[in-house]
């Protein structure tokens, strides 16, 4: 080899690791509800933001608009020599299990399903056991009895949401009812408040007052309403009690925003394989804040926290509707 | 005698149409801040520069043709069907079914099994709204509309209790066996020895899609029942004088326009997703209703149509994607577009017309 020709090698080769160390930002792709949708997406967002402002570091970030982008939008990133690359939604399961073993030096995470690949990292949350929680809280404020579920979609996901609730509601109030409504069918039915409001008043009128949204951007038409008609409501998600203070009895916190603040943090060194985020590891959770305060009282708390510490210790179990796709405290 | 001539209908006025949207699209882009300039170059790059965007392009593409000549096929009879996205949504049923409960020795023949089922499936979602309207005038655009809605709540309701897998989060099928994968564009070339990105998704169901423009030409201006539905297009009056019975017309158009729309789950659902997914006509049916108005429901107008179509959904993702342009925008692109070439149309045409005449009356 001449000279010449060892000399461009080396540059080539000093111009490749140099263009992978500027690329190795990580990146975050969300999912079809779209960036901003008030609901996981935007809770990858701000956990991706706590981390640019924290670190001053920046990040790559796509929302896809069709179900054939998804190997796409993986494929570009682990291309640019992004690391680690984040999805949350669990319909990434099947186009990452084929995407990932192409990108071998390549780490992903992602939210709600599992995938078992060596570079994966896997996060799932126990949202049931959030929504016992918050049950138990609404059956506690309750004084009709009666309570009220809003979900977006009719999917094993937000069935599982509902049946944890349900199971909190029976826990304190075993003759309390559940009243359950799922928004649509369409994707749209994660993002349309004036629907949301609609089924919130027609829970009302039989008897609900509490209702617990768990239906994305529906969600804020569902805790508007409430708010208007004098009843409680329970967020979702993100913490929402600011939105109607005084009006919402609590929050349900799934903290993907923690999850792909996490990840980012890592970075390429984050660990892969199977993570529970539950009640024992700040995963999911109840809010409690100065929005919210004059609702809960201390024996509210009192109960909550004692099922929380016996979750966590594995005393007290919530039935997974995932487990056996069926849910003892409420019928689909 | 016609006020134009003919090359200038079918060329010069699209081409005029679609300069005017890129200037309406470049001047919403500079006004957010970006360099229109290097935004048309990434489009032109991603959407046709590399095998690879051509294979996401003719993927989306062949969606939008099946869809197109769906709602060609029922405006020849002056039926505005809206609800493409809805028999589509139930073509995928069928085509889970043909590939799930069948046992197929071989992907040609599972293909020839999925076109049935999903013809079958979307054609049947069709005859409710057509017979409605032929015995009792329920207008067609409300019934069809109102159908798709049943569609996803129906898919909804199939996928969560009945096909999804025990014990998976997702509310999909199971994927299909590899003896029902569609070949690619890769391996279709790759016999000539022509090499072809992988990754893309453009499958046989592209093939397909070409063939159902020719047959569609053959059944509209070549066979007699073509001709009975355009004549009942024209006039239903004239039509039921000359002895053409309008229930029987109104009917078989929709079920024909129903079956090419489930038609198109033989592209998304068998050939890329392999599997069926919620929602997974993603709006296909509404955009075939700009493909056939732009296309002006010619088979081939549809496919050039659909085509551009195609261009706009990949280039516009690799818009947002190298530019992190965000989502929205694109979808104001994609919009003006469609205005241009579909809603203001007739602007420039007859602005073209009297420049036409008038450069005629000047030469004369």
């Amino acid at each position: 080899m001449t000279f010449a020709a060892k000399f461009l090698c080396a540059t080539a080769a000093l111009a490749l690791t140099a263009g992978a160390a500027l690329a190795a930002d990580p990146a975050v792709i969300y999912d079809l509800g779209g960036k901003f949708d008030k609901s996981f997406n935007e809770s990858s967002f701000g956990g991706a933001k706590r981390w640019a402002d924290e670190t001053g570091g920046s990040f790559g970030e796509f929302e896809i608009s069709s179900d054939a982008q998804r190997e796409q939008a993986i494929r570009e990133f682990a291309e640019k020599g992004h690391n680690p690359i984040v999805m949350a939604g669990f319909s990434w399961a099947t186009p990452l299990e084929t995407v990932a073993k192409d990108y071998p030096n390549t780490k992903f995470a992602i939210i709600d399903m599992v995938v078992d690949a060596p570079n994966v990292r896997s996060i799932v949350f126990n949202e049931h056991e959030g929504s016992y929680l918050v049950g138990m809280m609404a059956a506690m404020a309750s004084e009709s009895g009666t309570v009220g579920f809003i979900g977006g979609m009719d999917i094993p996901l937000i069935r599982k949401f509902a049946c944890g609730y349900a199971q909190g509601v029976k826990a304190v109030k075993a003759d309390a009812t559940v009243i359950s409504n799922m928004t649509g069918t369409t994707p749209s039915a994660w993002n349309d408040p004036v629907k949301g409001s609609e089924l919130t008043l027609a829970q009302i009128s039989q008897g609900a007052d509490v209702v617990y949204a768990a239906a994305g951007g529906t969600g804020v038409g569902v805790l508007q309403t409430a708010a208007d008609q004098d009843i409680l409501s329970i967020g979702v998600d993100a913490n929402q009690n600011y939105l109607h203070p005084g009006k919402v009895l609590t929050s349900m916190m799934k903290r993907v925003d923690n999850a792909v603040y996490d990840a980012f943090k890592s970075g390429d060194a984050m660990e892969t394989g199977f993570n529970v985020m539950g009640i024992s590891n700040g995963g999911v959770g109840y809010a409690l804040d100065e929005h919210n305060a004059a609702l809960v009282s201390a024996e509210m708390k009192a109960a909550v926290d004692d099922a929380a510490a016996k979750i966590s210790s594995g005393e007290l179990k919530v039935h997974d509707y995932m487990s056996d796709e069926t849910c003892p405290a409420l019928t689909f | 005698m016609d006020k134009m001539p003919k090359w200038a209908d079918v060329v010069l006025i699209p081409l005029i149409s679609l300069f005017l949207a890129a200037l309406g699209a470049g001047a919403v882009l500079m006004a957010t801040g970006h360099d229109p300039i290097a935004a048309l170059g990434v489009m032109i790059e991603g959407g046709m520069g590399s095998s690879r965007a051509w294979g996401y392009t003719l993927y989306y593409a062949t969606n939008f043709i099946f869809t197109g000549l769906a709602v060609a096929v029922a405006i020849h009879a002056r039926l505005f069907n809206i609800g493409a996205e809805g028999q589509a949504l139930l073509g995928g049923v069928g085509v889970a079914v043909a590939c799930l409960q069948i046992p197929w020795p071989h992907w040609s023949l599972a293909v020839l099994g999925a076109l049935v089922f999903a013809g079958l499936f979307g054609g049947l979602w069709a005859i409710v709204p057509a017979w409605l309207q032929a015995k009792r005038g329920s207008h067609i655009v409300i019934t069809t509309i109102m159908f798709n809605f049943i569609a996803a709540a129906l898919l909804n309701f199939l996928l969560v209790e009945v096909m999804k897998p025990a014990g998976v989060m997702e509310p999909a099928t199971a994927s299909f066996p590899e003896a029902t994968h569609l070949p690619s564009f890769a391996d279709m070339l790759g016999v000539f020895g022509i090499p072809f990105a992988s990754d893309a998704p453009a499958n046989f169901a592209f093939i397909l899609a070409v063939i159902a423009c020719v047959l569609v030409w053959l059944l509209i201006w070549r066979t007699r029942l073509g001709y009975e539905i355009r004549a009942f297009g024209h006039s239903e009056t004239g039509a039921r004088y000359a002895g053409i019975s309008g229930v029987k017309i109104i009917v078989i158009a929709m079920v024909i326009s129903g079956a090419l729309a489930g038609m198109m789950s033989v592209n998304n659902v068998m050939g890329e997703a392999e599997r069926l997914v919620l929602n997974s006509s993603e709006g296909a049916g509404f955009i075939g209703i700009a493909v056939a108005l732009m296309g002006r429901n010619h088979p081939m107008g549809v496919f050039l149509a659909a085509v551009l179509f195609g261009f706009l959904y990949q280039g516009g993702a690799q818009l947002s994607f190298q530019l992190q342009i965000p989502r929205e925008m694109v979808t104001v692109i994609q919009a003006l577009v469609i205005l241009f070439t579909g809603a203001l149309d007739q602007m420039i045409r007859g602005t073209l017309e009297r420049a036409f005449l008038a450069a005629r009356k000047w030469r004369a």
